[in-house]
């Protein structure tokens, strides 16, 4: 127990006599240890508020896309029916086209949701101002619309611009709504189209080729007290039969399913990145071994003197294995410590995107055993080397 | 305390064999103070690796304290070593990081001696060779004397059976050179075995009994 406390201070002693070089060792076990906890930590933060966003947008949501209809197409009537089942809440179709918006002069690109009143709910939509599309709007295919708050900023110039129309693709509508931007959706976190209008699904129809009263794909939500899975069970089985019981022509997913992929491809991704970390880790030790090498010569004649008044072999593997151990240890702590305040610079550089990178416990402790165990693997060549010295010639080492 | 009987030690260098030691009969009872001594290549540095325990004979007796030194691994030793025999070499040999109390300290650490009994035992070994008030101090900031005082203390800290000194004022002028044989003589007087090597024969006079050894053979005895 002595000796081990007598190495250690023997190590720290070494190590503070040659700042530099210990520093310079060192910078190969700091840059693989930052950058196996920086990454591995910006891959999980980035994987978490994705996961975190995708699951605010509502867990009890099914999105039903039909591929291939046998004949026998979905229609709105349909859907309210479905609406009815036991653990259904709400059916809402929905299709999204681009289109050229016009106010006065000001043409922009905007993306037009042709919905259902439902929709509204399903979604989570909240309304700034006026009201939504109502079920009369979408039997009658009124010309109306509701446009997000980003969308009348742009477009018209000023949010408080219900009664003004627009045209899209040269239709004329009038805004009815205006909704509430949330910076947490999806589609602000990706930064796609942020000038959003809803309109009926059946003006919708009228406005786009390609959209028809076959409605292609919806959302279905899960009733009050009923889980997904109860309104999976509930709305399959009818699909199952209508198309002719082809599992392929249609397809019901919910976001449990959304996430697993997604948790499933940044793990992969984590492990990736760990990875060529380790190989830069394993490089730094290579460093270590060489310094420690050199050490190891230097000090033959220390080594002499020790198995001269009684060292034994093991007392001296110790010694330098215990050295090499601290220097990658010590490595390792400033690459954390470095590591830490990278992430809350990236942080604080990002913030504006809704990202948070917070450091990894798992990662940190993958680190330090990962340090540890190369500087034991590479500290025990040269330690030993200096055990195996013959005492008479490291006496006499240089002089 | 160093039953020797025909002990021989050889070297091969390229094709040519060189008997370093060659069939040595040497005998030191416990309290003697003896010299040996011998020109440079005359194999006085075989004779006392042997002596010292760093390198074992290839052929003969050697009975150390009544312990029969042969076939030992390199940590039985290493243990011998540690337990029975206290070096003082000519270039002082002090680890350089260590303060002149650390350096006295060693042995005990790889006897596993306690921490408060090793204080105690490093301060008296200190002040048996009168350099307690240097005791923090680092060899660089020591003289020649007192590095070789502070290598006298780490010698006899262990209360060893045998200390033996190698060219221990070959480095040393001659105020200090004397100041360091008081000690020896000190030392001898409270009933330490001592065996010393030189080549120079006004240090060895003062030894209790002179052996010459040249060409690897122990020629003469003097009283």
């Amino acid at each position: 127990m002595d000796s081990l406390k007598q190495s250690l201070r023997m190590a720290v002693k070494s190590i503070n006599g040659s700042k530099l070089r210990a520093f310079l060792t060192m910078l190969g076990i700091i840059i693989g240890v930052m950058a196996l906890v920086i990454l591995v930590s910006l891959v999980n933060g980035a994987t978490r508020t994705v996961t975190d966003t995708v699951s605010s947008l509502g867990t009890n949501l099914l999105t039903v896309t039909v591929s291939d209809d046998k004949g026998s197409a979905i229609s709105l009537d349909d859907l309210s029916e479905w609406a009815d089942l036991e653990g259904v809440g709400q059916t809402a179709a929905w299709q999204s086209e681009s289109a050229v918006g016009k106010y006065g002069y000001t043409a922009e690109t905007v993306q037009v949701y042709g919905t259902t009143a439902a929709y509204y709910n399903i979604q989570g939509l909240n309304m700034l101002l006026g009201r939504y599309i109502k079920s009369a709007d979408v039997e009658n295919g009124s010309n109306i619309c509701a446009i997000n708050e980003n969308g009348a900023r742009e477009l018209v110039g000023y949010t408080d611009c219900i009664g003004e129309s627009i045209s899209l693709n040269g239709i004329r509508f009038t805004i009815v709504g205006i909704l509430e931007d949330d910076d947490d959706s999806l589609t602000a976190v990706f930064g796609s189209s942020s000038l959003a209008v809803y309109i009926p699904y059946t003006a919708l129809i009228r406005l786009s080729d390609s959209v028809s009263s076959k409605i292609s794909s919806f959302y279905v939500s899960a009733a009050d007290g009923y889980t997904v899975e109860q309104a999976m069970d509930a709305i399959y089985p009818i699909l199952y039969e209508r198309f002719d019981q082809d599992e392929d022509a249609f397809s019901v997913d919910s976001q449990d399913a959304l996430e697993n992929t997604m948790s499933s491809v940044t793990s992969v991704l984590a492990i990736l990145l760990g990875g060529i970390a380790a190989i830069s880790l394993i490089v730094g030790g290579i460093g270590i071994m060489n310094i420690m090498l050199v050490t190891v010569t230097e000090r033959t004649r220390e080594i002499g003197i020790r198995k001269a008044v009684g060292a034994s072999r093991g007392v001296i593997l110790q010694q330098f294995l215990l050295e090499s151990v601290v220097l990658c240890m010590l490595g390792c702590t400033i690459g954390i410590a470095l590591s830490w305040v990278s992430l809350k610079v990236i942080s604080i550089v990002v913030s504006s995107l809704g990202l948070t990178f917070r450091m990894n416990g798992g990662v940190v402790v993958t680190a330090v055993l990962f340090c540890f165990l190369i500087g034991i693997c590479f500290g025990l060549y040269p330690a030993n080397k200096a055990a195996k010295m013959n005492p008479i010639d490291a006496l006499h080492y240089g002089g | 305390m160093i039953r020797m009987k025909n002990i021989s030690k050889h070297y091969r260098i390229g094709n040519e064999e060189v008997r370093a030691v060659d069939r040595a009969d040497l005998t030191v009872s416990p309290g003697e103070f003896v010299g040996i001594i011998g020109p440079s290549g005359s194999g006085k540095s075989t004779l006392m690796n042997i002596i010292g325990c760093l390198d074992t004979a290839d052929s003969g007796e050697y009975l150390l304290d009544g312990t029969p030194i042969e076939d030992y691994s390199e940590n039985d030793l290493a243990q011998i070593r540690n337990r029975k025999i206290g070096f003082v070499f000519q270039s002082f040999n002090l680890i350089p990081k260590l303060t002149a109390e650390e350096n006295v300290e060693l042995p005990l650490i790889y006897q596993g001696v306690r921490k408060a009994e090793r204080d105690e035992r490093v301060q008296s070994a200190l002040r048996r060779v009168k350099l307690e008030a240097r005791a923090k101090h680092f060899p660089a900031e020591l003289s020649g004397g007192q590095q070789q005082r502070v290598a006298i203390a780490r010698a006899i800290v262990t209360r060893p059976s045998l200390i033996l000194a190698d060219e221990p004022t070959g480095n040393l002028d001659s105020r200090t050179t004397a100041e360091i044989m008081d000690i020896f003589h000190e030392l001898h007087g409270q009933g330490n075995t001592i065996v010393l090597i030189t080549h120079d024969n006004s240090v060895a006079a003062q030894t209790g009994r002179r052996i010459h050894i040249l060409d690897g053979k122990l020629t003469k005895e003097e009283r």
